[in-house]
This record gives structure tokens, C-alpha cells and sequence, in this order.
């Protein structure tokens, strides 16, 4: 099987973050500052995945304007020939700081949006005054003229106010919107009774999304990506493991996708021990699940397999306890009662929600 | 009776509109693959030799009209047949926020 190179590479740059998200995707084993990357190791970096044939670059956390080094780190990866993209909450993009970015060549922001009023969107964010912020965030960057989504991740609390959030994303000039329901990995894992939206909730969101985006074409782009519960076949996690992109954590560590160190017998290199084209093409983790040879009988006769890929390693493992078992999201998978249990349980959840909490600080 | 037009707006390029790729948006040589890409906000595009030939000629300065003559002349193609291809590529651009139009 030939490899191909990556395209794209998220670079999560630190784990500390101002809001505590409870569906958020990084770790519930949050890493604290003293385990992150330094400045010049991540420059490697970038300059290592764009001489292997990564062209976008993902600059991520946490909240990567955490970093006190955010410019430097930018400045860096645009001289590496990347195409920039800052994935951000807003909060810490002081207008200074947007300046200087700017002019390290950011290509592009992508903003989060928690809800679309303060109450529901501090609440959600669990940081109070954030949504003010980052208006006044999203402001400046309209002003700017740099190009703009607005990445609304959605879930029950806040799909009804769908129509809401495509005017706002219009009146924040941003080009495209990403209505994004939560995938439950991370920390959303753990709130998955809290979090599922409603059959009702999903197909009315489908058909918003439909509706708008055509009275919309030419004015705002959107990336819809479903409550996958719901569906009938799983989506192809990162277009198929090991295919198009690679997350580097931040101490190092490389991964196929956000969750997959959730998988305990893979075993991550990091980049501070290994090549990163080493361990694209090399590594048994990425290895582990590329191509179509490991699927189980039930991907292996059916005709999407090279569509999705058997879908998410890491949900098979969460919901069926195998990382190399069919996605039980798929209706013909064996464990697909399980996904039905699960929609059943949220319709009375039991458990609170639970808030992103911070790293421990080492004693 | 005809139901009213879908509320889509027309994104077809007039004779007279000179398209550009807008900030955010560029065409480079991919050093690893081969060939040209168009990087755009979390997307990039692999192009073809008749999509690089096309947002080649894309500037700002040119109208869909002279990009047509333009094509039809370097190819020996008819230019009709020419600005149906063209006209099709760009309004993908164009949906996708991956191209801009001014009058």
C-alpha cells in the first residue's frame, strides 16, 4: 500500500485554556505548560511537515493565544511555507496581538462560538464575560478584513438557536460556518447524556442548515458535520487513519486523530525522539488501522468500505470496546444497539454535566 | 404554472465581471505532489491544468470576458465551449467563498 503524505496537520499547541468547554476534545488528561513544546521545537516542526507535503497548518490548543510565544510560532510556520490557521476561542486577542499576527502571516481564524447571548454561551464556556470578548474579538477582525469561520459547536443546549447562529455568522462577516455537533470524544465522552441532541433537534438542524445554505450561496460557505448517532453510516474519521492528517499534541506526541491515544495498545512517538515523516510512514500506530486490510468481515463485504473506512477507531473502541471493530454507528454493526441504548439514556440523563477542569499543577 | 426560482442567487459571472481570488485565498506550487494547489481557508484543492490554466488568468484585472478570449485563443478552442467550462469552475469557486467578483 503506498502512503500518502499529509495534508493537513493540527498543532495543539498547549492545553490551557481560559473557557472550560465540557465537550471539549482535548485529553480529560490535561498536560500543563511545563510539558508543552518550546519555541524552536515546534518551528522544526512545521518546517519538517511542510517539506513532507503538509500544506495546512492548524494552530490549535487549548487556546493557542495561551502561548506567550503565539507570534513567534506564527511567524514561524509562514516562513515554512504553511497555510495559517489559528483556532481560537478569541480570548487573549488583544488588538496588538491580532496586529502582530497579522503581520507574521496569518492566513486565517477560525473562531469558536459557545452560543449565540452572553447567559447561554458563558454558561456553556463556563467563563464569564467570554461571549462579550469575543464579539468584541470578532469585530476586530472583521475590521481587519482577515478571512473568517465561525465554528459553532453544537449540542441540545444550544441547536434550537441554529438559525440564530447563521445570522450571526453573517453579521461577523465571517466567509464560512462550521455547524459542528459535538463528537463524543475528550471530555464530551464523559457528558454524552447531557450533550446528544434529539432526533427532532438533528433533522431540523438538516434542514436549516439545507435552507440556508442555499439562500446563503455566495455570501457564506458551510461545513455541516451531523450528530453522527443518528446516522445510518459512520463518518470516515480524518477521511480514513493515517490518510490526510496528523495531530501533534503539546509535548510531542504524534497522533492520527484527537482521541486516538484513548486506544491502549497503540503506543505515540513524539517529535522530540522521531522524524515526523518517520512517523507518518513508519510508526505502528500509524500503521495500525491505514488502508482497508485490518477491517472486520462486516467492512470488508460491504461497498463503503473505501468510503468510510470502517469510521472512528476511537468511538468503535468507546461504544464496543474494540478499536478494530465496525463503527457501531454503522446500522450494520453488530454493537449498533449499543449507539440505541445511548440515544435512549439521553433522553433522561442522570449524570451532571461536568466542566472542563485544568491540569494539575505539578506539586 | 412555474414555481418561483430557487432563492439561490446567481453566482454566473457576466461578460464585464472580473473575478479574483479574494485574501485568504492562493494558488501554489505543491513541492511535494506536484503540480499547483489552491489553499483556502481549511481546504486545499488540487488544480488541474485546465484550473491552473483558468485562475492563472484570474487577477482582478481581467474580466470573465477577456479570460474566455484569452483560453480560446491559447487552446484553439471554440468559445463557447470555453466559457461553459469556465463559467461551471468559477461558480464552484465562487460558492465555496473561494472566489470574489467585482464589476
Amino acid at each position: 500500500m503506498s502512503i500518502p503524505p499529509p495534508i493537513a496537520m493540527l498543532a495543539e499547541l498547549t492545553h490551557r485554556c481560559p473557557l472550560a468547554c465540557p465537550y471539549c476534545s482535548n485529553p480529560t488528561e490535561l498536560l500543563g505548560r511545563e510539558a508543552e513544546l518550546d519555541t524552536a521545537t515546534w518551528v522544526r516542526v512545521f518546517g519538517e511537515a511542510a517539506a513532507m507535503g503538509v500544506l495546512q497548518l492548524h494552530l490549535s490548543g487549548g487556546e493557542p493565544a495561551s502561548r506567550s510565544d503565539i507570534v513567534d510560532l506564527m511567524q514561524g510556520a509562514h516562513d515554512a511555507g504553511l497555510y495559517t490557521n489559528l483556532i481560537t476561542s478569541g480570548i487573549g486577542l488583544t488588538p496588538r496581538r491580532l496586529d502582530a499576527l497579522e503581520a507574521a502571516g496569518m492566513d486565517h481564524i477560525q473562531l469558536s462560538l459557545q452560543g449565540t447571548n452572553a447567559d447561554l454561551a458563558d454558561w456553556i464556556g463556563g467563563y464569564k464575560g467570554g461571549f462579550d470578548r469575543k464579539m468584541q474579538v470578532a469585530a476586530e477582525i472583521r475590521d481587519r478584513g482577515i478571512p473568517l469561520t465561525l465554528n459553532a459547536v453544537m449540542h441540545r443546549h444550544n441547536l434550537d438557536d441554529l438559525e440564530r447562529t447563521i445570522d450571526m455568522a453573517v453579521e461577523l462577516g465571517a466567509r464560512r460556518l462550521e455547524v459542528a455537533c459535538v463528537q463524543f470524544h475528550g471530555w464530551a465522552a464523559g457528558n454524552r447524556s447531557q450533550l446528544l441532541p434529539t432526533r427532532e433537534q438533528t433533522e431540523a438542524a438538516k434542514r436549516i442548515v439545507a435552507e440556508a445554505e442555499a439562500r446563503l450561496r455566495g455570501t457564506l460557505a458551510f461545513d455541516f458535520v451531523p450528530p453522527d448517532y443518528y446516522a445510518d453510516y459512520p463518518k470516515a474519521c480524518m477521511g480514513g487513519w493515517g490518510s490526510a492528517g496528523l495531530n501533534v499534541t503539546p509535548d510531542g506526541t504524534v497522533l492520527p486523530c484527537h482521541a486516538a491515544e484513548t486506544i491502549p495498545h497503540l503506543s505515540f512517538q513524539s517529535v522530540r525522539d522521531h522524524a515526523l515523516s518517520e512517523i507518518w510512514y513508519n510508526s505502528d500506530a500509524f500503521n495500525a488501522y491505514r488502508g482497508t486490510d485490518w477491517l472486520p468481515d462486516t467492512c470488508q463485504s460491504c461497498e463503503r468500505k473505501r468510503i468510510d473506512f470502517g469510521g472512528c477507531r476511537c468511538q468503535a473502541l468507546a461504544i464496543a470496546g474494540d478499536a478494530g471493530a465496525t463503527d457501531p454507528v454503522c446500522s450494520k454493526s453488530p454493537d449498533h444497539d449499543r449507539v440505541l441504548d445511548l440515544l435512549c439514556a439521553a433522553a433522561e440523563p442522570e449524570a451532571p454535566m461536568q466542566w472542563r477542569q485544568p491540569a494539575r499543577t505539578p506539586a | 404554472m412555474t414555481l418561483a426560482p430557487a432563492l439561490a442567487p446567481a453566482l454566473e459571472l457576466a461578460p464585464g465581471d472580473r473575478p479574483y481570488l479574494p485574501r485568504g485565498v492562493r494558488v501554489v506550487d505543491d513541492r511535494v505532489r506536484g503540480g499547483k494547489v489552491l489553499l483556502g481557508p481549511e481546504k486545499a484543492v488540487a488544480l488541474d491544468a485546465i484550473g491552473d490554466a483558468i485562475l492563472s488568468r484570474v487577477d482582478g484585472k481581467a474580466s470573465f470576458a477577456e479570460i474566455i478570449a484569452d483560453l480560446a485563443a491559447a487552446y484553439a478552442a471554440p468559445e463557447a465551449q470555453i466559457a461553459g467550462d469556465v463559467q461551471r469552475f468559477l461558480v464552484g469557486l465562487r460558492a465555496r467563498m473561494f472566489l470574489a467578483v467585482q464589476a
